[in-house]
């Protein structure tokens, strides 16, 4: 009863962000700068989720997330422009197809722990910009004219379907068995988790996401080129994520909407920008290492206060 | 005699990623930290060798040494102040770290003196060329090649013949261990950052003299196939160090040579790719056993 309840009030105030937003859109309060950052925001948040998955519940610390964000962006925008087909099929086979490339970095890549997994994920995301770089086809280094297509609705839709599956994921069976694996891989494995599956099939589903998040990207901006998705947009996502806090799902969500806030206000700055930016990421890490949250999540803090005891 | 042209080419290259890999390898080997800051100590010693050329009219190799002076000095304050807090942290909070004393160095360097690029003076060094099975070697690169190498015996001597250097070599084998025998350890750490700085901001003078052009960012991708080179070596292993470097800059030559030049940089990531899936602990790495 208490799950179906959570459920319903979590789509009760989805529905809620949404109509405001829409309003706030439809009305012209909020002008096409306002209204852009709020799709910006959304796919930063999809992004940030997706990878939440992979690094904080799963524990396998990628930094390649750029490529697959690529991918999507790329897949999807050939869909729409070359052969024309609508918006939500682009999206959709534009995550299918990130998720394949997941799945063929992740099989190999996944033996690899901790820093050599990092700098493995780091080198085949830099290989995926590469690869576009080098198709003429879809406009090499120039980059690609795509149409402005991502609304505030396609972009929320999206979002809801992200954060529900991945939040289904985490409470799940599989979830658990992620979260041992980010605990203890070898403990896990003791236990008779299959780690290799586990670890995998998070990766494809946050390359799915991040696959997701680029059709929305590259419908939003009226040109992508290679070097929007260079290992500094991959930094990009791993600063919301360790922001938020390893394992937070919440935290990395509020994170996402900060700094998408922030950026776009310094956007004229992008000096200053980045020196906040990496102030912020070292303060945290002297300071405050588990992140704005912890593993805690936002829902945590209200209704019963349960005492949470054992294990550290 | 392309191939041999490009072989220099590609020894030159190589040279310079391997000072840059050597400050890695070292790094890693005693703290075990992936310091990607390393690059942009690269490219402050660039700047900084640029400065002195250029604003004092030192000449190339006081220009060298007061860069590797100031890098030596910059890198132990990055140290000091960001990383030696985080010995006891988990690896991805020093990686994160690193990533975030990396952009602070760059965009740094942008807000004091701005984007645009410099070009180092042509007339640093003397340029000859010379015939050689018809092959063209200028002088520069000659010479280059040269003080890398003149620079990377002086660092063995360092490392197996002196004191700090027999320091260097215990707190990387076990630190602990290191501290009980009366090993200052964080001062051995110290030394470690400032030689290895010393050789990455001795690369950024060769790099510029040779290359002409410097800039800000110019320190991420050097870094990273450094960083690569010293993977494919044997991360922790001094001579790895040097033969990754020198492997590395040959197969980018020999793939810009055939003509895929724009799958230059790819090159480098797909040895590292390989290497990591194959055989991680590198080139002259010992494999060891996990234990439980």
């Amino acid at each position: 009863m208490k799950k179906v309840n959570k459920f319903w009030l979590f789509l009760i105030l989805a529905v809620l962000i949404y109509g405001i937003g829409q309003g706030l859109i439809q009305t012209g309060i909020l002008n096409a700068f306002y209204s852009n950052m709020l799709i910006l925001m959304i796919i930063n948040i999809i992004l940030a989720v997706s990878l939440h998955l992979v690094i904080g519940i799963t524990g396998q610390f990628s930094i390649g997330h750029a490529g697959f964000l690529a991918v999507g962006a790329y897949v999807s925008a050939i869909i729409t422009m070359k052969f024309e087909l609508p918006f939500v099929l682009a999206i959709i086979i534009g995550g299918i197809v990130a998720a394949l490339a997941g799945l063929l970095v992740g099989i190999p890549t996944l033996r690899l722990r901790g820093d050599y997994l990092a700098i493995a994920t780091l080198g085949f995301g830099e290989i995926i910009r590469i690869v576009f770089l080098n198709i003429e086809y879809v406009g090499g280094a120039a980059g690609m004219m795509v149409t402005n297509m991502t609304t505030w609705t396609s972009a929320f839709v999206c979002l809801i379907i992200t954060i529900l599956v991945i939040a289904n994921f985490t409470n799940s069976r599989h979830g658990r068995a992620c979260i041992a694996i980010r605990e203890n891989e070898i403990a896990a494995d003791a236990m008779g988790i299959n780690t290799t599956f586990y670890k995998v099939a998070a990766f494809a589903i946050g390359s799915f996401f991040a696959g997701i998040a680029g059709g929305l990207f590259s419908h939003n901006f009226y040109i992508i080129q290679p070097t929007n998705f260079g290992f500094l947009k991959s930094f990009d996502i791993l600063i919301f994520v360790v922001l938020g806090g390893l394992g937070s799902m919440s935290g990395s969500v509020i994170s996402a909407v900060l700094l998408t806030v922030i950026s776009t206000y310094l956007q004229q700055y992008p000096e200053t920008r980045m020196i906040i930016y990496s102030l912020v990421l070292v303060v945290v890490m002297l300071y405050r290492p588990q992140g704005l949250m912890g593993t805690r999540e936002i829902t945590d803090f209200f209704g019963k206060k349960k005492s949470v005891k054992g294990g550290n | 005699m392309e191939w041999l042209q490009q072989l220099i080419n590609g020894i030159s290259l190589g040279s310079i990623y391997a000072l840059i890999a050597l400050g890695y390898t070292m790094v890693y080997g005693i703290i075990k930290l992936i310091n990607f800051a390393h690059g942009d100590v690269f490219m402050v010693g660039a700047f900084v060798g640029f400065y002195a050329i250029k604003g004092w009219g030192l000449g190339f190799f006081p220009a060298l040494l007061f860069s590797m002076a100031f890098c030596a000095v910059f890198g132990v304050l990055i140290e000091r102040i960001a990383y030696k807090r985080l010995r006891n942290a988990t690896r991805i909070a020093a990686l994160i770290t690193a990533i975030g004393m990396s952009l602070l160095i760059e965009y740094g360097v942008i807000y004091a003196r701005g984007a645009q690029p410099e070009a180092y003076p042509d007339n640093v060094l003397p340029s000859t060329t010379f015939n050689l099975f018809g092959a063209q070697i200028s002088s520069q690169s000659l010479f280059i090649l040269g003080v890398s190498v003149g620079l990377m015996i002086i660092l063995q001597f360092i490392v197996h013949r002196t004191k700090i250097g027999k320091a260097m070599r215990a707190v990387s084998h076990d630190m602990d261990a290191a501290r009980l025998m009366g090993i200052n350890v964080d001062m051995t750490i110290s030394y470690t950052f400032a030689i290895g700085s010393a050789l990455a901001g001795a690369a950024g003078v060769i790099f510029g003299v040779y290359y002409t052009k410097i800039e800000p960012l110019m320190g991420i991708i050097p870094g990273l196939k450094a960083f690569v080179a010293a993977v494919l070596g044997g991360i922790g292993i001094i001579p790895g160090a040097m033969v990754g470097g020198l492997i590395l800059g040959v197969v980018e030559s020999v793939v810009s040579a055939m003509g895929f030049s724009l799958w230059r940089d790819a090159a480098a990531f797909i040895i590292l790719i390989l290497i990591l899936i194959f055989r991680p602990s590198g080139i002259f790495g010992k494999n060891t056993r996990e234990k439980v």
